[in-house]
C-alpha cells in the first residue's frame, strides 16, 4: 500500500451547503501534504471527515486503509490531530496535558515517562512542566499541542493551520519539526494559507469552496497552474492602476503584490503595449517586467478565475 | 463497546485538577449547601406563634379581660394593640401591624353572667393563609377551653363529653417545620448542586473546543461518561456529608433511622440527578444555554416534589408529573429515614424507582452523546 491516505468523489453538505464538492486526491506515505485554500474552502471539513469527526454525505475516504466512515475507531489509534483552535486543557499544566493524552492513547509507567520526555526536549518545553498552559505563548502552545498528538506516535499526522497567530520565528520552528516527522517516516496533511509553508510542501491540494481546483507539487503549479504571464508593476497608486488595467482587453487578472501589482496577461503580450496603455492613462511607474509566478499568484489568480465562473 | 479502567482513571484525573483550579466550581460545592441549608431552614420557617393581635374591647366586666388573657396565655397570641373603634382595628390590619383583631362587645361579661351565650368577634388577615389558619384554629382551642372552664365554675357542674379526642404526633411531636423541611431539603441540595456541575462538564469541552481533540483519541464513549461521572459522584457525596452533618449538628434534627440505609439512597439519588445533567449537557449547545436548562428544571422540582407543598393536595394530572421526578422519591426516602426511622423494607418501592430511572437516564445520556461534532 502506496497511500497515507485516499479520498474519492467525497462530498459533503451542509443542509442545502456544499462545503466539500466531490474531492478527490491521494497522500503518498511518508510525505507532506499541503492544503490549501481561502477561508471557509473546505479544509477543515476535509480534515474532520478523514478523523471521523463528522460524516460524509457520500464518497469515499480511507485512512491507513481503514474506511472513514465505517472504521474510524481504529484510524484514531493510528493518527495524530492538531486543531485549528487550540484544543489543550488551559487550565492542566503542561505536564499534566501529557500525561492525560499520552494514558488516553494508552501510554503508562516507563514508556510514557520516556515519551514525555522525549516530547519535551522536542518542544523546548523543559523546565516548563509545572506551567499552566493558558500562561505559555503561542509558540509553545502549538508545540505542547503538536507534543500531545504525537505521543503515540501516529503514522498519519492531521494539522490544521497549525501555525496561525504565531510569530515567524516560532512558525520556522514549527516547520523543522515537521520535516523531522516527515523524515522519520511520518505521512502529514496539513492545511495552510501561508504560501512559503506551502513551498515546503512535497505537493499542495488547492481547495475552493469546496472544489479542488490544482493538484501538484508548488514547482509545477507555479510553472502549468497558470495560463498566461505575469507582469509585476511597481507603482504608487495600486487601486487606480488596477482599474485602468482591467480595461485594457488582453488583461485577465489584476492584484495587489507587496508594494506593487501584479497582473495576469495572455501569454507573450508584449510590455510595451501595457506601457502605452498606462501612460496614455497618466500612471506613473517605476518599474515593469515579466516576472515567475509565485504560489501566492497561483493563489490569488486562482481563486478570482474560479470567482468568475 | 471497548472499556480500559486506566483511559477512566486519567478522565476522573484530569476532571479534579481542573475543579481544583476553578473557584467558582468550588464555591457551588461547599458554599452553596450550606447557604441553601441555612436560607431554607431558617426563612421557610412556617410554624406560626406569637401573633400580632388588635383588641377593640367595648366591654367593662372582668370576664372580657380574663378572655383575653387566655388567648396571652396560649402564646399564639400577643396582643400588641388596643383599638377604640372599628376603624381603627381595620387601620391596624390594613397597615400591617396586626394579623388577627378581637372585638368584644359590651354586653360580654353581663352575658356571660346571665347565663346567655356571649359573643366574641375575630378578625382574621387571611392574605397569608398558614397564618390565617393557624389564627383560626388557636382561636377555636382558646374559645373551645375558656367555654368548659366558665360552665364549670359558673354552674359548678362538670359537662359530660360525649367524644373525647385524644392527639398524639408522631415523629415529629413538637411540629417543628425545621426538622420537616430539613430533611427534604438535603435531597433538594443534592439535586442543584449535581445538576449544575454536570450540566457544564460535556458542553464546556465543546465550547473550549477541547472535546474535538479527545473525539480524535481512542477514547470510548463509555469511558468518557463513566469518567465524567465519578468525579461528580465523589463530590456528591461530600456534599451530602456536609449537608447531614449540619443538619443534625447545627439545626439538630435527629435521625431516627439508619445513616447506612440514607447513604446508600442518596448515591442511587446522584446517579439519577448526574444522569439529568449528562443528557442536558450532551443536548445543550454552549454552557449558556445548558444553564438555562437546569435552572429550567431546578423550579419544577422544588414545587413539585413534595419539597414545599405536599403532592398528596397538587391536582392529579400534576401529581403524575410529581411521580417522574426521582427528587419525589428521595425526599420520601429522607422524610422515612430521618423523621420516621423506617427502613428499607419500608423504602423498597422508591429503592426500584429510583435505580430504573439511573440506569434509564445514564443510559439515554451515554446514547445521545456522539463521538462526532456534526
Amino acid at each position: 500500500m502506496e497511500n497515507a491516505i485516499e479520498i474519492k468523489d467525497l462530498v459533503k453538505k451542509f443542509g442545502d451547503f456544499t462545503a466539500v464538492n466531490d474531492v478527490t486526491f491521494n497522500v503518498k506515505k511518508g510525505e507532506v501534504f499541503g492544503f490549501l485554500g481561502p477561508n471557509g474552502s473546505g479544509k477543515t471539513t476535509v480534515i474532520r471527515m478523514l478523523m471521523g469527526l463528522i460524516t460524509p454525505t457520500s464518497g469515499k475516504g480511507t485512512v491507513l486503509g481503514y474506511d472513514v466512515s465505517k472504521e474510524s475507531e481504529i484510524i484514531k489509534n493510528r493518527i495524530g490531530y492538531m486543531s485549528q483552535k487550540f484544543s489543550l486543557y488551559e487550565d492542566l499544566t503542561v505536564e499534566e496535558n501529557l500525561n492525560f493524552y499520552g494514558e488516553v492513547y494508552g501510554l503508562y509507567g516507563d514508556k510514557l515517562e520516556e515519551k514525555k520526555k522525549e516530547i519535551l526536549i522536542m518542544a523546548d518545553l523543559e523546565g516548563r512542566e509545572n506551567m499552566i498552559t493558558a500562561n505559555l505563548s503561542g509558540g509553545w502552545k502549538q508545540r505542547l499541542a503538536l507534543g500531545c498528538s504525537i505521543l503515540h506516535e501516529p503514522e498519519v499526522l492531521f494539522l490544521d493551520e497549525p501555525t496561525g497567530g504565531v510569530d515567524p520565528i516560532a512558525r520556522r520552528t514549527f516547520w523543522d519539526l515537521i520535516y523531522k516527522l516527515s523524515d522519520s517516516g511520518v505521512t502529514i496533511l496539513v492545511t495552510t494559507h501561508y504560501m512559503d509553508e506551502a513551498e515546503h510542501c512535497n505537493t499542495i491540494g488547492f481547495i475552493h469552496y469546496g472544489n479542488l481546483l490544482s493538484l501538484d507539487t508548488p514547482n509545477n503549479m507555479k510553472k502549468y497552474a497558470i495560463d498566461g504571464d505575469i507582469i509585476e508593476i511597481k507603482v504608487d497608486n495600486t487601486l487606480k492602476t488596477i482599474e485602468v488595467l482591467e480595461e485594457k482587453e488582453n488583461v485577465r487578472e489584476a492584484a495587489v503584490y507587496g508594494a506593487g501589482i501584479h497582473i495576469l496577461v495572455e501569454a507573450d503580450t508584449p510590455i510595451n503595449d501595457l506601457e502605452q496603455h498606462l501612460i496614455n492613462n497618466k500612471i506613473k511607474y517605476s518599474s515593469i517586467e515579466k516576472v515567475r509566478p509565485s504560489l501566492e499568484d497561483v493563489f490569488v489568480f486562482m481563486v478570482n478565475k474560479s470567482d468568475n465562473i | 463497546m471497548k472499556f480500559n479502567i486506566k483511559r477512566v482513571i486519567a478522565v476522573i484525573r484530569k476532571e479534579f485538577f481542573q475543579i481544583r483550579r476553578d473557584k467558582r466550581t468550588i464555591a457551588i460545592i461547599l458554599l452553596m449547601p450550606i447557604m441553601q441549608l441555612f436560607m431554607f431552614g431558617y426563612v421557610a420557617s412556617t410554624s406560626v406563634d406569637h401573633i400580632s393581635t388588635v383588641v377593640f374591647n367595648n366591654d367593662i366586666g372582668t370576664e372580657s379581660r380574663d378572655l383575653l388573657e387566655s388567648f396571652t396565655n396560649s402564646q399564639y397570641f400577643d396582643i400588641n394593640y388596643s383599638a377604640y373603634s372599628m376603624d381603627e382595628v381595620q387601620m391596624y390590619v390594613d397597615d400591617g401591624y396586626a394579623k388577627a383583631g378581637i372585638i368584644i362587645p359590651p354586653e360580654y361579661s353581663e352575658n356571660i353572667k346571665s347565663g346567655e351565650t356571649a359573643q366574641v368577634q375575630l378578625i382574621v388577615d387571611g392574605s397569608d393563609p398558614t397564618t390565617a389558619q393557624t389564627i383560626l384554629s388557636s382561636a377555636g382551642g382558646v374559645i373551645q377551653s375558656k367555654s368548659v372552664k366558665i360552665v364549670t365554675e359558673n354552674y359548678g357542674v362538670i359537662m359530660p363529653q360525649p367524644l373525647d379526642l385524644r392527639s398524639r404526633v408522631w415523629y415529629n411531636p413538637e411540629m417543628s417545620s425545621v426538622n420537616f423541611n430539613v430533611p427534604g431539603l438535603i435531597g433538594v441540595i443534592l439535586q442543584t448542586v449535581t445538576l449544575m456541575l454536570t450540566s457544564f462538564s460535556i458542553v464546556r469541552e465543546r465550547e473550549k473546543g477541547t472535546m474535538e481533540q479527545l473525539i480524535v483519541t481512542p477514547i470510548s464513549k463509555m469511558e468518557l461518561m463513566v469518567g465524567k461521572i465519578i468525579p461528580y459522584v465523589i463530590i456528591g457525596f461530600v456534599d451530602i456529608i456536609l449537608a447531614i452533618g449540619l443538619s443534625v449538628f447545627w439545626f439538630k434534627v435527629p435521625i431516627a433511622g439508619s445513616i447506612t440505609l440514607l447513604l446508600f439512597f442518596s448515591i442511587i439519588f446522584l446517579f439519577c440527578a448526574l444522569g439529568i445533567g449528562l443528557v442536558i449537557s450532551t443536548v445543550s449547545r454552549s454552557q449558556l444555554q445548558a444553564m438555562q436548562l437546569s435552572m429550567f428544571l431546578i423550579m419544577p422540582n422544588i414545587l413539585l416534589s413534595g419539597y414545599m407543598f405536599p403532592v398528596e393536595a397538587m391536582p392529579r394530572s400534576i401529581q403524575g408529573i410529581s411521580q417522574f421526578l426521582p427528587l419525589t422519591h428521595f425526599i420520601k426516602v429522607l422524610r422515612g429515614i430521618i423523621l420516621k426511622g423506617v427502613g428499607f423494607s419500608s423504602l423498597k418501592n422508591e429503592f426500584l424507582i429510583l435505580s430504573l430511572f439511573a440506569i434509564a437516564i445514564l443510559s439515554f445520556a451515554t446514547f445521545k452523546f456522539e463521538k462526532k461534532v456534526d
